[in-house]
Order: structure tokens, then C-alpha cells, then sequence
């Protein structure tokens, strides 16, 4: 009776012990769920990457070497003069580089003020909507708005974007084909529209 | 045997049938009997290698047109980059023109669509997009859409000789600048001038069983090669496929000279004398051509040798005979009546500096700066596509080293003058610079 008292107990703790070393076990392979991301905090994010990047591109390259050092030039013909590349142009050959890789996202440099108008030519109704929004609000928070391009829908976040060097302004006051030509320092002179596929 | 041949006809019917194809499958000809149509100037060369563009569906990769091309849609600054039109906010464009393909433009086998810059489309498409341009540009008013690719004023991929700072830049220069030299060829010089001593004749180095004439020991003793310590080894020993061990080849081919002239290879081997080589087809030979060439070179078979020869290595001969020894049509033919072929032969005799001589070479084979490390040098361009069809790829890389931009242009546009080699003046009016200069002007104006 006792061997059969003690059998039973060795075996309930072994159940026990089991139970607890599969449920620990369990614990630690749980699959946490991915965190839910808004558009608009995905795009916020996507944003301020892109605006990080090009500000101290602005300001500590061309802004530093060009206006400050004047060691050399920035040019939009920048491969022929063997310049540095306008802050505008590093932004769109990224996002050339970017669209080249397939991404799924996209995302571009616009104005109400281009100075290649071939560039706004595409403008959709709700890119429009953004930058009169930005400009409006000088940069104060972004536009949101949602689109159906060729048959997808879109989720369009729009940024403005702030002449945040001495050398933004000169540029575009200065350029031939710009259509407005007093920019100040803290300017909203367009906008960068981000565009997120909203179905899968 | 007579009832043999009737009970089993179909069999022996159909044996000799398949036999027959094989055999002329063989020699390419299926190929030949499947094309759907004539195909482009640009590709009859390789259009028996089928799976160079086509997947095994017959469908068309684009990635086979990027293999071959956007090398030098990168260098050019393409104006139409594909990546340009991957955009969303171009998803209406594209349903009228979709311009992420090349086929939606350059469609092959269509000989009766195809215009001479292998154009498929009809030519006023720049509409689709650039509709409003004469709001931006006063210039453009009243100009019709199918003008705007016209000679001297705009391609769709490469402006870099066309773009408006260019055409200002350039305004009010002489016909005849009268600084006129060509780029010297400075990249062997410096790079390898160094690279040995000269060698003469008794100093060739080659398999002691082989004989070798004097003739060829002497060409190779006049040339640079010898003068700069290239013995026979570095060009006769290659590789052996198998073993990699270098053994002495008896005619090394187009693979010997890169080891020393990588860009000029490369250059070859994109172009039209090269470019069945680089897709492991025969040689071109000049009986495969569709531009005029005599007779008697029908069978020649193209490689670097046919022009520079296997010892002598003459780059005058390669300049301009080399190409003569082939090329039939007018503009050929009318070469050495004109006034570039007078600068030539002037050079040739002393009264010009080297670097006046205008060959064929000058333009289409054109001396351009390569630049790398710091380091601007100057090298031959052998893929004369890159300076040919539009041809005013060629300004920059040519006509511009000697003549105004305005009369450049002009005679670019003016067939006659092309065919008879630019033997007088251009009797053709690009209006490109006057609208730059009105462009200016306004600007100007409206700065004031």
C-alpha cells in the first residue's frame, strides 16, 4: 500500500513538474503579435528619416561648403560642373533609387511653386489639397488624405517642406524658371508627399 | 521493294522531313523561317540568338534591353528614366503611354512601324505628357507634337547635347572655331609608358619551334607595343580553358587585347563590329551588313585585328582605310572628296599637326575623357552607336571640338550634306539656339 502511495505521489510530481517545464517552455516561444502601425505613423516615420537626412545634407554639406567654406558649388547640372548636387536633386535621386528597388512605397518632392513644371504636371487632386494644407499652416502639422491611382488606393500623407538654409532660398529666388521668387528663410516652399498602398 | 515502298511511304515520308529540318535547323536557318518580321538596325546582328530578348514563351524580358543599354542610359542622364515613371501619381500617364517598358516604344519585328531611330510609336507621343508646354515655354507655340524629336531639338533619352544651359552656353560661336584640335590620347601614355623598356627585334620572345617571319618581327618592333616593352607573350599566351595554365596561342582574338585595352573592348564589343562576339555568335562579317559594302570584303570577319592589324598596330590605317576596306555607301564613298579628308591628309604630310587630322574614326569612333579617381584621360570610344543614331550624340563627343553649335546642328540635319560628307555648307536651319537665345532674353527681361 505504501509502494502504491509512493508510486502515485512520484508520478503526480513528475505530471506537475512536467507541466510547469512544458508551460515555462511555452512562455518563452509565444508569438507576440507585430505592432499595429497607423498610416499615418508609418508615414511620420518614413518622413522624418527622410527629412533628418536631407536637412543635414542641406545645412552641414551644401549649405557649410557652399555658403559658408566656399570651397565649392552646387549645381543642378552638378555631373558637368562637378558640383554638389542641389539638396532637392540628393532627395529625388533617393527616391529614384528607391522606386528602382520595387519598393512598395513611394515617395516625392512637390510644390505649388516648381521649378520644373514637367515635375507638377502629375499632380493628383490630393497632392494639391496637402501642399495649399502645409503651405497654409506653415509647416505646422502634416496633411493626410487617402487616393485611387490606376485602380489602387492610396494612403497620401504630405510634409512640408521648410527652407531651412540661406542657400534654399537663394536658389529658388534666383533660379530662371522658378515662379516665385521671394522665399524667406522658414518658408514653406513644398511639400513631400509620401504614398502607401492601402491594400494588401 | 515496290510493296515495301507502299506499305512504309509515310514512314519514309516523314524521316526524310525531320531529317531535312535538322539539317537546316542546324544552320540556323529555323530561326530564320520563325522571325515574325524584319527586325530593327539596331539588333539584325544578333536576331538569330533568340533567347538574348526572349523569354522561352517568346516573350520579352526587359531586363535583356537593360543588359545591353542602361549603361548608357545612366551615362547620358537619361531624360525618361523608367524609375521616372514608377511613380502612382503617373498611373494615368501610363494607361496612354506606358513608358516603364521599352517595347511600349521600340516593339520589334515590325518593319512597317519602325521609324529610323527604331521608334514604333507615332511621333507626336511627347503630347501625353508635355501637352501644355507652350504655356511654360512661348517658344514651343504653334509647334506640332510629331516635331519635337525633330533633328537638333529634343530625344526622348539622350539631350545631353540639346539641353537648353548647352544650347545657351553655345550661342554665337563661329562655324570654324578657329582652336580647332581633337582630344589628344593620353591614357596609354600615361599609364603605360612605363610599363618596360623597348624592346627591338632580337628580344622577342616567342616558342623557339615556331617560325616567325621577319616581316611580322619587324612590324611588331615599330610599334608602341615593343616601345613600351609588350613582348609577344603578352599577347600570344592566354589561358587555357581547361587547365588555366598560359599556353601560346597562334591568333589570339578580341579577349588577348583586353587584358591591356579593357575600355576599347568593351566599346567593341557593345558596337556594331562587336556585338555579335559579345553574344557568342560568328563574327560580323560585312556580307551580313545592310548598309553598302563591297563585294570583295563580303566575307571579311570583324574583330580588332581587321582594323589594327596583327603586328603593326596603325591607327592611321584604322582611321580611316581600315573602314574604306568595307564601308560602300555614299557618305563612305565621298569621305576623301571632302574638306575633313584634306585636314587628313595634310596631317599625313606634315603641314597639319596629328591632332587636325578628322578621320572616319574622329566622329565615329570618337576620342571622349573618361574619367576615374581623380584622373580625367583620354580614351577611344569604339561603340560607334553611342555617337551615331541620333546623330547629334555625335556633337559632343566630335563636331563640337572644331565647330560652332549652330552649324553643327545644321549640317547634323541636313541629309544632303551627310550624304555627300559634308562636302559645303549646311543649307538647314535648327531653330534650337534662336529659342534659347528668346528664352534668355525673356528671362532677362523679366529679371529687369
Amino acid at each position: 500500500m505504501k509502494k502504491t502511495i509512493i508510486i502515485t505521489i512520484a508520478l503526480g510530481l513528475s505530471a506537475i513538474t512536467g507541466w510547469l517545464a512544458t508551460g515555462c517552455s511555452k512562455t518563452e516561444i509565444v508569438e507576440v503579435a507585430p505592432p499595429g502601425v497607423s498610416f499615418e505613423k508609418l508615414t511620420d516615420a518614413l518622413h522624418m528619416v527622410l527629412e533628418n537626412d536631407r536637412t543635414v545634407y542641406t545645412q552641414k554639406v551644401v549649405n557649410r561648403l557652399v555658403k559658408e567654406d566656399k570651397v565649392i558649388k552646387a549645381s543642378e547640372h552638378w555631373s558637368e560642373d562637378q558640383a554638389l548636387p542641389l539638396p532637392a536633386q540628393m532627395f529625388r535621386m533617393g527616391a529614384e533609387l528607391t522606386a528602382s528597388k520595387d519598393a512598395w512605397f513611394s515617395y516625392s518632392l512637390q510644390s505649388l511653386w516648381p521649378i520644373n513644371k514637367s515635375n507638377a504636371a502629375g499632380q493628383t487632386e490630393v497632392e494639391k489639397k496637402g501642399l495649399e494644407f502645409v503651405a497654409a499652416n506653415g509647416g505646422a502639422e502634416p496633411f493626410y488624405g487617402q487616393e485611387t491611382l490606376g485602380g489602387q488606393n492610396y494612403f497620401t500623407a504630405v510634409y512640408a517642406d521648410v527652407a531651412v538654409a540661406p542657400v534654399c532660398v537663394s536658389c529658388h529666388n534666383e533660379h530662371k524658371d522658378s515662379p516665385k521668387t521671394d522665399f524667406k528663410l522658414g518658408d514653406v516652399m513644398g511639400g513631400v508627399v509620401i504614398r502607401i498602398p492601402m491594400d494588401s | 521493294m515496290l510493296n515495301f515502298l507502299k506499305g512504309n511511304w509515310y514512314w519514309m515520308l516523314g524521316v526524310t522531313a525531320l531529317a531535312g529540318y535538322l539539317g537546316f535547323a542546324l544552320q540556323g536557318g529555323a530561326e530564320q523561317v520563325l522571325m515574325p518580321g524584319i527586325t530593327t538596325h539596331g539588333h539584325y546582328q544578333i536576331e538569330l540568338d533568340c533567347a538574348a530578348c526572349h523569354t522561352p514563351n517568346m516573350g520579352v524580358k526587359q531586363e535583356s534591353c537593360n543588359e545591353c543599354h542602361a549603361e548608357e542610359l545612366e551615362r547620358v542622364d537619361d531624360s525618361h528614366p523608367v524609375i521616372k515613371f514608377k511613380d502612382p501619381r503617373n498611373a494615368e500617364r501610363l494607361a496612354h503611354l506606358d513608358a516603364r517598358y521599352c517595347i511600349t516604344c521600340h516593339r520589334e519585328h515590325q518593319p512597317e512601324l519602325t521609324t529610323p531611330m527604331g521608334l514604333t510609336l507615332p511621333a507626336d507621343y511627347c503630347y501625353h505628357c508635355h501637352q501644355n508646354i507652350a504655356e511654360e515655354r512661348p517658344t514651343h507655340v504653334g509647334l506640332d507634337f510629331d516635331s519635337c524629336a525633330t533633328s537638333g531639338c529634343h530625344n526622348f533619352h539622350d539631350n545631353t547635347g540639346l539641353y537648353e544651359r548647352f544650347l545657351v552656353e553655345h550661342l554665337d560661336e563661329p562655324d570654324f572655331k578657329p582652336d580647332a584640335y581633337l582630344r589628344v590620347r593620353d591614357y596609354y601614355l600615361t599609364h603605360f609608358g612605363e610599363r618596360g623598356e623597348a624592346l627591338e627585334q632580337a628580344r622577342a620572345e616567342y616558342p623557339h619551334e615556331l617560325k616567325v617571319s621577319q616581316d611580322i618581327l619587324h612590324d611588331w618592333s615599330a610599334t608602341s607595343h615593343a616601345a613600351a616593352g609588350v613582348n609577344c607573350r603578352a599577347c600570344h599566351d592566354m589561358p587555357d580553358a581547361e587547365t588555366g595554365v598560359m599556353v601560346w596561342v597562334d591568333k589570339p582574338n578580341y579577349e588577348s587585347c583586353q587584358k591591356c585595352h579593357d575600355y576599347e573592348v568593351k566599346g567593341f564589343l557593345e558596337g556594331k563590329h562587336g556585338m555579335r562576339l559579345a553574344h557568342g555568335m560568328s563574327p560580323m562579317t560585312p556580307g551580313m551588313a545592310r548598309l553598302p559594302m563591297k563585294p570583295e570584303s563580303a566575307h571579311f570577319e570583324l574583330s580588332c585585328m581587321s582594323c589594327h592589324s596583327s603586328h603593326e598596330f596603325n591607327t592611321t590605317f584604322a582611321a580611316v582605310d581600315a573602314c574604306l576596306q568595307c564601308h560602300d555607301d555614299q557618305h563612305s564613298t565621298a569621305y576623301k572628296n571632302s574638306p575633313h579628308f584634306q585636314l587628313f591628309t595634310q596631317a599625313e604630310d606634315g603641314l597639319r599637326t596629328p591632332d587636325e587630322a578628322v578621320s572616319c574614326a574622329t566622329c565615329h569612333l570618337p576620342r571622349v575623357e573618361v574619367s576615374k579617381f581623380g584622373e580625367t584621360l583620354v580614351r577611344v570610344d569604339h561603340n560607334q552607336n553611342n555617337s551615331l543614331r541620333p546623330n547629334d550624340k555625335m556633337i559632343r563627343a566630335a563636331c563640337i571640338n572644331c565647330h560652332g553649335l549652330q552649324f553643327s546642328l545644321d549640317a547634323l540635319a541636313d541629309p544632303q550634306l551627310i550624304r555627300n560628307n559634308f562636302n559645303g555648307q549646311p543649307k538647314v536651319h535648327v531653330e534650337s539656339l534662336d529659342m534659347a537665345r528668346e528664352e534668355q532674353e525673356r528671362t532677362e527681361a523679366s529679371r529687369r
